[in-house]
């Protein structure tokens, strides 16, 4: 693994103003991550951990502090050059798969294409078929939202994180709505993305979940209060194929 | 973000709403028909007007003797004599802005074939008198000017006089009629013409050369009236002004005194019942023009609905990388393709109503393209200027809040 450093932070902060209440999400947190790392970010609710996925995501900026993604300063941008930054460099999976209704897989995997003017119609086709490929649900490039299941739904949006060939994806509890199976099926997927070299960075409350990572992150009310290499990953494969066999699959 | 990106955008996601993007659109396609066919109504009623009007002679005027004075005494009138063959001269010669002219030396008889009569007007004119007042032969020929100049014993008859001369449906060219105890040779039928708006029945009518009713019958030379055309509808006033002026010279009037004619034309009654249709235009289009907003009206209900609808749609669609323009010009896209391809549908939707109407109520339509035009450009401007509000608020969610909608 190279050492370049995809994600930078010093000391950063965010406070809320609450009417007249200042409210302090993150009280200077600082961490680095390098190139092909497979990270977890973890915390129980009110640690702080949504606000600095938004942070990291660039959907949202520190109050003071600096975060480097990729190398570019994040706290100088505008609006617009945030936008243009999230769609290059960063690749999200929600929670919620948040896939657009009655549209096919396959064009749910483009869209974000369609935000990069540079691409022809015939490449972002075959692009978006390649990172369908990616999560082996080529076959079902036509189906829409409601005729996959949750597992599929969420590779779907885990293909089109990846369409844009990022440098981090950004997962937001991105197993949380599904069982325990089809997390681990998940799991699996991200690990052989971070096999190919992909920069992963998961948010997530289950210490399940970050036992398939190789470093974990533990934050609380607003400080790093671990920052852990984890020397005994566990392979998600492994994991399921000793689960007992699922009697309704 | 390229345009035809934006337009693939705004169409998938108007796709996956199919239904509710007809239905906004039925606002609009009512709304645009309704304006078309209203236009179509009242610009063809207005036509059709207005051909009925230059069917009569629209750009008809009409010359009469006019009261004198005579040592203080105001004499004449209508029936003062003042009117002769050198004023028709005059006109014919001097006026450039006149086509024909004609005089009308007329009488009333009683019109008498084998052992019928009927008491009819007797009309001595000129051939171009057929011009001026827009008459067509139905059957056999018109005098000539050779008939005029002998003062021919041939006569040119009304409907209404075939109709009581000749009941048993006779040919009645070619045959001698009285007119009192001067024997007459039909020498043609006019085309029937109807009542005049004025109640008067137009076929009620014999016509003749004017020398003959001057030399043969009234023993004059004097005429009750003169008509003349215009050489268009427009040029009225201008040969108006210029007969004035001919007729002031050939009756020899001094600058002070009164003009012993009168000049009409007609109009003063163009002008009024243009005047009405155009109100009723107005009218109908005002009433459709409001079924057009309350459809762009449903357009920003719509869309502000779909906006609130898709708030995390929209939240995705930022975090992948949209900017905030990308945003607004997605749901300004989509309102304008709703408005454009409903304004397209109500504009043939416009036209075959307007056919329709004509086919099955037999009304007179003309679709303008003034019309369509207008409606197809209102229409688009309504996309834009409804569908923007909304498109405005939905780009200016804050991305996190938008992901985080419920």
């Amino acid at each position: 693994m190279s050492n370049n450093k995809i994600l930078e932070l010093q000391q950063i902060k965010r406070e809320f103003v609450m009417g007249t209440e200042i409210v302090r999400a993150l009280k200077g947190v600082s961490f680095d991550v390098f190139a092909g790392e497979f990270v977890t970010i973890m915390g129980s609710s009110g640690s702080g951990k949504t606000t600095l996925l938004n942070i990291l995501g660039c959907l949202d900026k520190p109050t003071s502090g600096s975060y480097l993604l990729d190398g570019v300063n994040v706290s100088n941008l505008s609006r617009n050059e945030l936008a243009r930054l999230r769609n290059h460099k960063i690749g999200f999976v929600f929670q919620a798969y948040n896939l657009l209704p009655r549209t096919s897989a396959l064009e749910n995997v483009e869209l974000p294409l369609f935000y990069n003017p540079e691409l022809s119609v015939q490449e972002r086709r075959s692009r978006a078929m390649d990172a369908l490929q990616a999560v082996k649900l080529a076959e079902r490039e036509d189906h829409t939202p409601s005729q996959l299941s949750g597992g599929q739904q969420q590779r779907v949006a885990i293909a089109r994180a990846l369409v844009n060939q990022p440098v981090m994806i950004l997962a937001d509890e991105a197993t949380g709505n599904l069982d325990t199976r089809t997390s681990y099926e998940i799991m699996a997927l991200m690990q052989d993305l971070n096999q190919e070299g992909k920069t992963i960075v998961f948010v997530t409350h289950e210490p399940d979940i970050a036992a398939f990572s190789s470093r974990t992150v533990m934050l609380r009310d607003g400080k790093v209060v671990k920052d852990s290499k984890n020397e005994n990953i566990r392979s998600a494969k492994e994991a399921l194929a000793a689960l007992p066999p699922a009697e309704d699959y | 973000m390229s345009a035809v990106n934006l337009i693939m955008i705004a169409l998938k996601a108007l796709q996956r709403n199919k239904l509710r993007a007809f239905l906004t659109m039925l606002g609009i396609i009512i709304g645009v028909a309704a304006v078309i066919a209203m236009v179509a109504i009242g610009q063809g009623s207005k036509e059709s007007i207005q051909s009925q009007l230059s069917s009569m002679g629209s750009n008809m005027i009409t010359i009469l003797p006019s009261s004198n004075v005579a040592g203080g005494v105001r004499i004449g009138g209508e029936s003062f004599q003042s009117l002769t063959i050198a004023d028709v001269l005059a006109i014919q010669k001097n006026a450039e802005y006149v086509s024909a002219v004609s005089p009308v030396a007329s009488t009333k008889g009683q019109a008498i074939y084998g052992a019928l009569n009927w008491p009819t007007s007797l009309q001595g004119v000129a051939p171009s008198y057929f011009d001026i007042r827009k008459l067509t032969i139905n059957e056999g020929i018109s005098f000539s000017d050779a008939d005029v100049a002998t003062a021919a014993k041939v006569c040119v008859l009304g409907q209404t006089v075939i109709n009581n001369l000749f009941p048993s449906g006779e040919s009645p060219v070619g045959k001698v009629i009285r007119l009192g105890s001067i024997p007459l040779q039909v020498i043609g039928t006019l085309a029937p013409k109807g009542q005049s708006s004025f109640g008067q029945d137009q076929d009620d009518i014999i016509l003749t050369p004017y020398t003959t009713v001057q030399k043969r019958i009234l023993a004059t030379i004097y005429f009750q009236s003169i008509y003349a055309s215009a050489v268009s509808e427009g040029a009225s006033e201008q040969a108006t002004n210029e007969i004035t002026d001919i007729l002031r010279t050939t009756h020899r009037l001094r600058p002070s005194d009164e003009n012993n004619f009168q000049v009409r034309t007609m109009e003063e009654l163009i002008k009024t019942l243009s005047s009405t249709t155009s109100l009723l235009t107005i009218l109908l289009t005002a009433i459709a023009g409001i079924s057009l907003v309350i459809g762009g009206i449903g357009i920003m209900n719509i869309m502000y609905v779909s906006v609130t609808e898709r708030t995390r749609e929209i939240g995705l669609r930022m975090s992948i990388g949209a900017r905030g323009i990308d945003i607004l010009l997605q749901f300004l896209v989509e309102a304008i393709i709703i408005s454009v391809t409903g304004g397209l549908i109500g504009v043939v939707l416009g036209i075959t109503s307007a056919k329709v109407i004509t086919l099955t109520l037999g009304w007179p339509t003309l679709v303008s393209e003034s019309s369509i035009v207008l409606s197809f450009v209102v229409c688009a401007f309504t996309g834009v200027f409804f569908g923007y509000y909304p498109a405005q608020s939905a780009s200016r969610l804050d991305p996190i809040e938008a992901l985080r909608y419920e």
